[in-house]
């Protein structure tokens, strides 16, 4: 199984190494010839105010804290959907269950307005 | 032929590393090939559905050839070209963030059968290594926003991550479906699931339509293509999270979405429209050349999905942020949740004419 | 050495190296980023001991889930640094305390006394087709169904505790967007109102 499993090791530092060479090879062909200006960060021909990472609105933490459960729950539903047929009636309904009960916490999230946007 | 035969048998017992490299290599260099020339169809696609001519200039050693030389003249230029790095930024991750946005797009071929038994790597759970591989993706947007330290990248980022995050979540429920289905891991095993006496009418397709359509707009909505660009509409955030990247810095940026745009198009192809398989039953094309199963019908299928992502983009204005956020949640959630208990009912009750 | 123990080692010295980093840097976004680096070193490991489905899901949930709302937190809250180093050497015997503690407890639990070799037979090797996901799926939706309803009610409680703690409902300025309404609009009834108005008499210019 695990000799299966060095290409991937491979591929994903050969991928790496891709963008690395990229980006390399932009730096000695390219002329770099900084000045302030130039550097200074992108916003409308003003002089930024302030430091440009700041509070955000809490809304987006939410959707990161449903997504984590929404994940865990694709985890869950993987060696389900494999095993489906060995297990049959029995697991079927097992996951029924679990996604009746995340189903439930769905409608809340939904009725509650979580998911809106305006 | 033989002793090249034998030389990589040779190859494979003693340098396995190095075959491992060749056949990489053997992937990778077409890709970006295809990533070059893909955007070239996309100006002259779309050019052509606007009435344009779309670039017909640059072509080789001196004829024009429908400008066919404009990606490459485009490539030679980004490399020129300065990479700037805003002073507040921080250097290192400002430089890591579009390696990381190519790096998944690029491994996740890794696993990806391009015909039968033509796998680099033949694991168990591939289906499961693409959807973390795409998980993973999202840190290049992330990281990007973050370490520019502008304004505009930081809310493109934002915008861009919630929104990845979102579709990711039916997308994964669609992939569950497939798995259903084909009660499978191996993405080479679930094309094969698709074979069946009935040709384009066993695949994946017709059964799990819903989940076909739900995971194709989520691949756009997850590439943060047309429709789905918020994260970079250029009349409100510029270019939102890449705005402080020039030259080759951005170019990896972009070949990185290019690349997964084709990545979700072959996946797609893969899952849903039987990746290499005719779609004629076997028994009428039996050893008819070209009509029987092979890579080139995979290629058509993909093309046929970057074609999609191209037309998307000539046709649709673009959504709204509360209208992206509510089809991800409020739509595409609840129907594949659905649709994946019917599937389950479909295998279990054997209705699915291919089990 | 074989090919395998070098990767185990350099995992293992990745992995390490990363948790060092994790909480000696000063910028939480550079600790959030190496835990990262820690997870897929982890899931290397984990690899390595053949348990495919739990290393490919440690990535797919912990680095594509919990770390990006790590980095949200960390990347957007204003954390000011100077106030939480503040107490820093005056809660210092209470924090080597604790952690003395939980090093202790860690020490017990998986220590050489009740773990290792000798304590726990090596678990035989599986075939070389055998689909660890498929091993867990045939036990977990079955034997182990009850643990894995209560893991549902766990979620649901979480979903509830997050909408609790950061869902709070704009005041009544805040206009939202009703689907349903907007679909249902009638083109003639509902859009375009008819009106008599009458007609104004003419002015005399003067």
């Amino acid at each position: 199984m695990l000799e299966n499993y060095l290409p991937v090791l491979v591929f994903i530092g050969v991928s790496m190494v891709i963008g690395a060479v990229m980006v390399a090879l932009g730096f000695v062909l390219g002329t770099q010839k900084p000045d302030d200006e130039k550097l200074s960060a992108y916003e409308c021909g003003f002089e930024a105010f302030e430091d440009a990472r700041g509070k955000f609105d809490v809304r987006f933490y939410l959707v990161a804290i449903l997504f984590i459960i929404f994940d865990l729950e694709i985890a869950f539903l993987f060696p389900w959907a494999v095993v489906l047929e060995e297990i049959g009636m029995v697991g079927f309904l097992a996951m029924t269950v679990f996604l009746g009960i995340l189903v439930i916490g769905f409608i809340y999230e939904w009725k509650k307005g979580a998911l809106e946007w305006e | 032929m033989e002793t090249i035969l034998n030389f990589w048998n040779w190859l494979g017992e003693n340098f396995i590393l190095a075959q491992i490299l060749i056949k990489i290599m053997a992937i990778t260099l077409p890709l970006m090939g295809l990533v070059a020339y893909f955007t070239y169809a996309e100006r002259k696609i779309i050019g052509h559905m606007q009435v344009r001519m779309g670039p017909n200039r640059v072509g080789f050693f001196g004829y024009p050839l429908w400008g066919l030389g404009q990606p490459i003249a485009d490539a030679v230029k980004l490399m020129f070209k300065e990479i700037v790095i805003p002073t507040g930024a921080n250097k290192f991750l400002f430089l890591l963030a579009p390696m990381l946005t190519l790096g998944p797009a690029l491994a996740a071929w890794a696993v990806f059968p391009f015909d039968e038994g033509l796998v680099l790597a033949d694991i168990n759970a591939g289906l499961l290594y693409i959807i973390a591989l795409t998980s993973v993706g999202v840190y290049g947007v992330i990281i990007a926003g973050w370490a520019s330290n502008s304004k505009y990248a930081f809310l493109g980022a934002m915008r861009s991550a919630a929104q990845i995050v979102s579709y990711e979540i039916a997308m994964g429920f669609a992939l569950v479906g497939v798995l259903v289905a084909s009660g499978s891991l191996n993405l080479g095993d679930i094309v094969m699931a698709q074979q069946g006496e009935g040709g384009l009418f066993s695949w994946f397709w017709l059964p799990l339509l819903p989940l076909f359509v739900i995971y194709f707009i989520s691949g756009v909505a997850e590439t943060n293509r047309a429709p789905f660009d918020v994260a970079e509409g250029e009349s409100e955030i510029v270019a939102g999270f890449h705005v402080e990247y020039s030259g080759m810095a951005f170019a990896v940026f972009f070949l990185g979405e290019y690349a997964n745009m084709i990545l979700i198009s072959a996946l797609t192809a893969l899952m849903f429209l039987g990746g290499w398989l005719s779609p004629f039953p076997a028994s009428w094309v039996d050893g008819v050349w070209l009509l029987g199963d092979g890579f080139h019908w995979l290629v058509l299928k993909t093309l046929i999905f970057g074609f999609l992502y191209l037309w998307f983009r000539a046709t649709f204005p673009r959504y709204r942020y509360d209208q992206i956020m509510r089809l991800g949640w409020k739509v595409f959630i609840p129907i594949t949740i659905v649709w994946i208990l019917v599937v389950a009912l479909m295998v279990l009750g054997d209705v699915l004419w291919w089990a | 050495m074989s090919f395998e123990k070098f990767l185990f080692y350099a995992f293992s010295a990745v992995l390490i190296f990363a948790a060092v980093m994790v909480i000696t840097r000063r910028n939480p976004v550079h600790s959030a980023l190496y835990l990262v680096l820690a997870f897929f070193a982890s899931a290397g490991v984990w690899l390595l001991a053949e348990a495919e489905f739990l290393a490919i899901v440690l990535v797919l949930v912990y680095v594509g889930a919990v770390m990006v709302l790590f980095l949200f937190v960390v990347m957007m809250l204003d954390v000011d640094q100077a106030a939480m180093r503040a107490g820093f050497i005056k809660m210092l015997p209470v924090g080597i305390l604790i952690g003395l503690l939980i090093a202790g407890e860690i020490f017990m639990v998986v220590g050489p006394g009740t773990f290792g070799l000798d304590q726990v037979a090596a678990p035989e090797r599986l075939p070389a087709d055998a689909q660890n996901t498929a091993v867990l799926g045939s036990l977990l939706y079955t034997v182990y169904m009850y643990p894995f309803e209560v893991a549902a009610v766990l979620l649901l409680v979480a979903i509830i505790a997050a909408i609790g703690l950061t869902h709070r409902r704009r005041g009544d300025a805040t206009k939202y967007i009703d689907v349903a309404k907007q679909v249902s609009v009638r083109k003639g009834e509902d859009r375009v109102k008819l009106v008599d108005v009458p007609s104004e008499e003419k002015m005399e210019l003067k």
